[in-house]
């Protein structure tokens, strides 16, 4: 197979932001999720747990709560304001102000008709649904001291808000308080100190749960106003609940990190049933903000970044792909940009661009396993401050380096780049009117095209030369998707360009007659990565299910190695892996290879190679390695994975064949953390 | 564990109205433990019999009249002491049925308290810190009593103590927020007043207790912040340096008691024995915030040792005699018979199995109107003498109860004593009757040390074997098993007994090995560890498989060759030594079996070195011969090792053999016989060092592996040569 030069980039201080709240839609089974920044992420947990959507944050929207209303996204925040998300724009679709000061919840009710907020200033705001917008309907009775929790009873005709001290039930019709449930606060507590309820969850059979500030986890009879239950669990907040939708389970988030569970269960037979306190998953090192209870799992997140899903034993099969524990700590999408040509690293946050050069060793070779002296060290170029408030969505680095294009809600930028002797960026001005709301950006490999895509999946593209850039032509797919676009692919010759949305469509449009070739069969898992290989002219895709495909774009038909290896399927082993494949690059002196990685591998697929028998050794390198060169042959196979590089953001092969790995240790991001809660060890 | 029990009631109080107080003004102890003196703050003297629940007697004084200090018992003269008004002392007899013609002297202060103490006179503690014997202030009652204490000083509590032949007062007192405490000794008469160590500002000790031993009185205190405090005060030495100025008190932090919010208000501390200490009026930590608790705390682990909710409001007041706790609560002064065992790490943590020593009798419960009045009453201990042979006889063939075959264990014959207490096992429960066992063998130990003719070895081994014995609850088992020859029995406690100090280990060494072979081979011992001994003697050592190649003779021959310089001369001498195969077992195969369960025992070398330079050179020559033996066995068979938990291993032999060169090697070296052994020990040891060196090298090479690991640190950036294949 051969050697590779590697550069292994560590400098890319990609740090994710804390999980704030959740919401999870059991009938789209899409979970939704805000960070701190005001980011909101949609996972598809029907399609392998695929981060398919991204809507970027923006200063200042401190997003407290999300709901969803159908398949509508609500979220509300500090600044006060109920947000209604565009899912096909990728952007806030209207803003409305509550005027109630800061929004700490939100909750609708189970029809669907009404949102509840909870405000600063004590009140509960009820706000109607309507088909375009949302409307004030009316307030309920004024409450001393901010509403910090909100639950609607499933009938809809009681509403629960966990507030300082106390919960209060609200009669939803008259709007007047029916009953006030007074909180304990913790044992030997100053009596300064309030209690907060920070969560509250409403059963169809007049049972509250509440969690508060003090660590309890307490059952309230709603209809009677008295305390049931109270379990301790926690030494410090109870910060999250969150209930199964048969409301037998329900699970607590603590800011210990932990995330217990309560189930409904009758302890001796015949005995009425009762909320008994059963499993205490551990999987977060912080506080656990958002929680939510899906059919099968448990998910949490927090101020430790990462989203876990933990499957409930009980409800999957055992040692089973669905029955492993899910921890979704990168993005599933590129935020590293590779200028092969140019050497240069753009890596993406969300409030500035960083251009790097990449170093130099001295040009001997060295041997495997070697670390070659660096003549030069790796620099950075420039640091690109975003302008605006929103948050950066996507960006580009044309190949030769000399472009920079990103892009936000409100408009798209583009720099002419020059890094050669003397570093200089301009800003390109008078773009083209069309280039307003973009989700992804692509340059053309020599550089002469910008590709955007806009709304309807539609592309835009755009020429450049040195001194302008001119609108050339908009790009439409046959099919009326409204879905966005959030994989672009131009091939090396400048024929072809391939798009893919989260409909699970590809598009792949002839740039030379500016009109679409044609449409790759739909596969059921959406498409992770996309590429069109050099040579061959065939088009690769890797899915959310991990399934590769390789499409003909000549004949329009899938090739014989793909059907060949659909033929045989994939191994097990590649199936089972949890993090889908973000980047495909191809290797220009062998056509046979195509190289693609996710989180915690790299591998190069050498097409001429047979594919792996089922019961074949997959990770096979050390095997091989082991073997003398005369007996490698018979052991190889098609897959070469290599796992010595963990937590990949990207891998990309550089025109000079040598190899980009930007490795982001989770160690550095969980080093950069707050301290947790102290808690006593022992021996401490 | 110490245990509270199930209490009972006294007598009723008459509190005052706010219940502020009990209305109790203090207990005093009576003719003997199970009798007290009740004071109430009025006007009233009650004897009660406190097993009986019964009052035997009571004494009030005139309508105006008021007692000020708890009366007192002189068992010298058999009469009551009691102040009233402060100044009027009042002495009257049982019999006297009126107090106002009872005897009464006015002295010219106001009196504290009298104290008074068992085998001693009774003291007066004037208020103004003065001390008189009893005797000499009635004959001059109107005598000047001078003042002691400082003009705002007052006395806060005061206890009389007999130290040997010397009896102390100790007094402490509060003046603007410091405390003091007074030590006055009788006869001759010195007086050594100490500074309390402030707690935080405006706290002040809620209750004192003292407690004389070891020529020391402790002191306890309580503050409300429940630290519980002891200071020690030497009684020797004392007076030197009379009325100098308080020396300031030193103190130690014995338990910190959880107090749940705020301060204790009414609390008490009493120090029950050296390691346990009561209290009442602390909150249980884990039971609610209440304050109505009584605890048993042990002192030395921290840990709470039984626990009680007492009823009702708690006045902080808490007096105990003989085993059993007085305690008012609420509008009755309850007793609650205690037991506190010696403790220890393993009972305090909850590990040792449940075994109470011989002091701890089962109490006696309180008789009960049902038993008493419907049948079911227990023979009584009288009866129980009483009873004829032939009736007992017939009363053991049904069943006898365990008070009765203790009983029975005392005086009757062996096997009588055999059958009953067979037949008592195979009825109890196991968990329960633990004490049980344990008084059984400690009454049988004890009465066959004072009677040569009587010795139940089976029944003794009977209860050896329920494994509810140990060592420190019959100490003199082991050693009364060796002196009756009773090796088997010797086997036993040495197999079960978890506790048996290095000196009885050693002793019982000592006397295994010095039984004739003869005597030897006509006990019976335990199946299990003969068998296993035998199938040792029995294999032919050169059959034994060799474990990772390991060839011990064949280290001896080469070893000579690299690391002794020395050349020619040693390598001859290497070839001497007998081979091993030839070896025999140097004792009889019951005596080797005895000699194992030595081995086997766990014990301590710095303990144990002592003991072992008392075997006599003869003695010693042959123990490493056998040490000797078995460790050829075992290194020839390196899978005798894994025979199961009851089997020596080869670290006991080598420990075994370390210690005994250590304690007799200049013996050893003198003893021309023992020189071919010692050699063959040396050559052992040499092939050791050998082996210890080149693991030595190997570690070095071992190390670069790892550093070489390490040392690939990356950093942020580096470029990589990979190879895929």
């Amino acid at each position: 197979m051969g050697e590779f030069k590697v550069h292994r980039v560590r400098f890319f201080d990609y740090m994710p932001s804390a999980i704030r709240t959740m919401a999870f839609n059991s009938r789209s089974e899409r979970l939704a999720l805000a960070r701190a920044d005001g980011a909101v992420e949609l996972f598809n947990f029907a399609d392998n747990y695929f981060q398919d959507k991204v809507i970027p944050g923006r200063e200042g929207r401190d997003t407290e709560a999300l709901c969803w209303v159908g398949r509508r996204l609500f979220s509300a925040g500090l600044n006060g304001e109920i947000t209604e998300y565009d899912l096909e724009k990728l952007r806030p679709r209207y803003t409305v102000a509550a005027f109630g000061g800061a929004i700490w919840t939100m909750s609708s009710n189970s029809q669907g008709s009404l949102l509840a907020v909870g405000c600063e200033d004590g009140t509960v705001k009820i706000f109607e649904v309507l088909e375009e917008t949302i409307r004030h309907q009316r307030n309920l009775a004024r409450q001393k001291g901010r509403i910090v929790s909100l639950s609607w009873h499933p009938s809809g005709t009681l509403i629960a808000a966990g507030m300082m001290d106390m919960i209060q039930i609200f009669d939803a019709e008259t709007g007047q308080a029916t009953h006030r449930l007074l909180v304990e606060k913790r044992l030997r507590a100053s009596k300064s100190v309030e209690v907060v309820v920070w969560s509250v969850v409403f059963l169809s059979d007049h049972t509250i749960v509440s969690g508060d500030s003090a660590g309890k986890v307490q059952m309230w009879d709603g209809s009677t106003g008295t305390l049931i239950r109270t379990y301790l669990v926690s030494k410090w907040d109870v910060l999250a609940l969150a209930v199964s939708q048969d409301e037998r389970s329900l699970v607590a988030g603590t800011s210990e990190g932990t995330v217990i569970q309560f189930q409904f269960l009758s302890t001796v037979d015949q005995q009425p049933e009762e909320w008994i306190r059963t499993r205490t998953f551990k999987n977060h090192s912080h506080d656990v903000r958002a929680l939510a209870h899906t059919e099968t799992a448990v998910v949490s997140g927090g101020m430790d970044v990462q989203l876990v899903v933990r499957p409930l034993l009980d409800k999957v099969e055992r040692n089973t792909q669905e029955a492993a524990l899910r921890k979704i700590a990168f993005p599933h999408r590129n935020l590293v940009c590779c200028a092969k040509k140019a050497g240069l690293l753009l890596f993406q946050f969300p409030e500035h661009l960083e251009v790097w050069r990449l170093g130099e060793s001295d040009g001997h070779a060295g041997r495997p396993g070697d670390r070659l002296p660096v003549k030069r060290k790796p620099e950075k170029l420039i640091e690109l401050k975003r302008k605006g408030e929103d948050h950066i969505c996507c960006s580009a680095l044309s190949p030769c380096g000399g472009w920079i294009a990103y892009s936000t809600v409100s408009g798209v930028r583009l720099y002419r780049f020059q890094h050669n002797n003397n570093i200089r960026i301009s800003k390109v001005s008078r773009l083209p009117k069309v280039l307003c709301s973009v989700q992804q950006l692509c340059f053309s490999s020599d550089s002469s095209k910008l590709f955007a895509s806009t709304s309807h999946s539609s592309l835009i593209v755009v020429g450049l030369n040195q001194s302008e850039c001119k609108y050339l032509n908009t790009l439409k797919p046959k099919s009326d998707s409204r879905q966005p676009v959030h994989l672009l692919a131009a091939s090396d010759d400048g024929r072809w360009l391939a798009a893919a949305n989260t409909d699970c469509e590809i598009h792949v449009y002839n740039l030379e007659k500016m009109k679409i070739h044609c449409s790759v069969p739909i596969h059921s898992s959406c498409p992770t990565a996309i590429a069109i290989h050099p040579v061959t002219s065939s088009l690769v895709a890797v899915h959310a299910d991990q399934q590769i495909f390789e499409y003909s774009l000549e004949l329009k038909e899938y090739t014989e190695w793909s059907r060949k290896l659909q033929k045989q399927g994939l191994h097990s082993l590649w199936l089972e892996r949890d993090t889908p494949v973000t980047h495909i690059t191809f290797n220009p002196r062998n056509p046979a290879h195509i190289v693609l990685h996710d989180a915690f591998m790299f591998c190069i697929i050498d097409q001429s190679l047979p594919l792996p028998e089922a019961k074949a050794v997959l990770y096979n390198q050390m095997t091989l390695r082991s073997l003398p060169e005369s007996d490698r042959p018979r052991h190889s196979h098609a897959f070469k994975i290599c796992k010595s590089f963990q937590h990949l953001m990207c891998v990309s092969l550089l025109d000079d064949h040598s190899l980009v790995a930007v490795e982001r240790p989770l160690q550095d991001i969980m080093c950069q953390l707050p301290p947790p809660v102290r808690q006593k060890k022992f021996a401490t | 564990m110490a245990a509270l029990y199930e209490g009972y009631t006294l007598c009723g109080l008459v509190p005052s109205q706010n219940l502020a107080n009990s209305g109790i003004r203090g207990i005093e102890e009576e003719r003997d433990s199970d009798h007290v003196l009740v004071t109430d703050s009025g006007r009233s003297v009650t004897l009660h019999k406190v097993s009986d629940q019964r009052a035997l007697g009571s004494w009030t004084v005139k309508q105006g009249q008021t007692l000020t200090c708890p009366a007192v018992y002189n068992p010298q003269t058999k009469e009551y002491v009691a102040v009233c008004d402060n100044k009027v002392i009042r002495i009257w007899k049982e019999h006297d049925v009126v107090l106002d013609k009872a005897f009464k002297a006015t002295v010219s202060a106001d009196v504290s308290r009298v104290l008074c103490v068992h085998g001693a006179e009774p003291v007066v503690l004037f208020q103004r810190g003065a001390v008189r014997l009893l005797d000499s202030l009635l004959s001059a009652p109107q005598q000047p009593i001078e003042e002691v204490l400082h003009q705002d000083e007052v006395i806060r509590w005061s206890i009389s103590v007999m130290a040997e032949t010397q009896q102390f007062v100790m007094f402490t007192t509060e003046q603007k927020g410091d405390h003091f405490l007074y030590l006055q000794r009788l006869n001759p008469n010195t007086l050594q007043s100490y500074r309390l160590e402030k707690e935080e500002p405006g706290l002040s000790p809620l209750s004192f207790s003292a407690s004389y031993r070891d020529k020391h009185i402790r002191l306890l205190y309580l503050y409300p912040n429940g630290c519980v405090y002891q200071s020690v005060v030497s009684v020797q030495g004392l007076g030197a340096d009379e009325g100098a100025q308080a020396v300031p008190l030193p103190r130690k932090l014995l338990l910190t008691l959880p107090v749940g919010e705020g301060r204790l208000e009414t609390a008490s501390a009493l120090l029950l024995d050296e390691a346990h200490v009561a209290v009442v009026g602390v909150p249980h930590p884990s039971a609610g915030a209440g304050n109505d608790f009584l605890c048993i705390w042990n002192t030395n682990f921290q840990t709470l040792q039984a626990g009680k909710e007492m009823g009702g409001k708690i006045y902080g007041q808490l007096w105990t005699y003989s085993n059993k706790l007085l305690i008012p609560h609420a509008k009755t002064l309850s007793v609650i018979p205690y037991e506190c065992p010696k403790s220890s790490l393993a009972s305090a943590l909850g590990k040792l199995r449940q075994i109470q020593t011989e002091e701890s009798k089962p109490l006696l419960m309180v008789p009960s109107w049902n038993n008493i009045l419907h049948g079911e009453a227990q023979p009584s201990k009288a009866m129980e003498t009483r009873r004829t042979k032939t009736s007992r006889k017939t009363l053991s063939t049904s069943t006898l109860s365990a008070e009765q075959v203790l009983e029975l264990v005392k005086t009757a014959p062996a096997e009588e004593v055999q059958t009953e207490v067979e037949g008592l096992l195979s009825r109890l429960d196991m968990q329960i009757t633990q004490p049980l066992i344990a008084q059984l063998a400690s009454t049988l130990v004890s009465r066959s040390l004072a009677d040569a003719a009587f010795y139940s070895s089976s029944t003794l081994a009977q209860l050896v074997h329920t494994q509810c014995l140990c060592h420190s609850v019959c100490p003199d088992l082991v050693l009364l098993a060796l002196e009756r020859k009773d090796y088997f029995l010797c086997q036993l406690c040495l197999q079960f007994f978890p506790d048996i100090p290095e000196v009885v280990t050693c002793a019982c060494l000592k006397a295994f090995i010095s039984i004739p072979d003869v005597d030897a081979e006509k006990v019976t011992l335990d199946p299990d560890s003969v068998v296993f001994m035998e199938t040792i003697m029995s294999r032919d050592s050169g059959q034994g498989g060799l474990q990772n190649g390991f060839s011990p003779t064949f280290m001896e021959g080469d070893h000579s060759d690299t690391l002794s310089g020395g050349g020619a001369q040693s390598r001859e001498d290497e070839k001497t030594p007998t081979p091993p195969a030839e070896l025999t077992c140097p004792v009889g195969l019951n005596k080797a079996v005895l000699l194992n369960e030595v081995l086997k025992r766990a014990c301590n070398d710095n303990f144990l070195l002592p003991h072992l330079k008392d075997l006599s050179s003869q003695h010693v020559f042959l123990f490493l011969q056998y040490l000797h033996f078995l460790y050829q066995k075992y290194s020839q068979e390196p899978s005798r090792q894994t025979h199961g938990v009851k089997s020596l291993n080869l670290n006991q032999i080598m420990d075994w053999v370390c210690l005994v060169l250590d304690a007799h090697f200049t013996v050893l070296v003198m003893t021309p016989k023992a020189k071919s052994l010692l050699h063959n020990l040396y050559s052992f040891v040499k092939s050791q060092v050998r082996l210890v060196s080149e693991l030595g090298k190997i570690e070095g090479s071992l190390q670069q592996l790892n550093k070489m690991k390490s040392n690939k640190d990356i950093g942020q950036y580096s470029i990589e040569v990979i190879e895929l294949f």
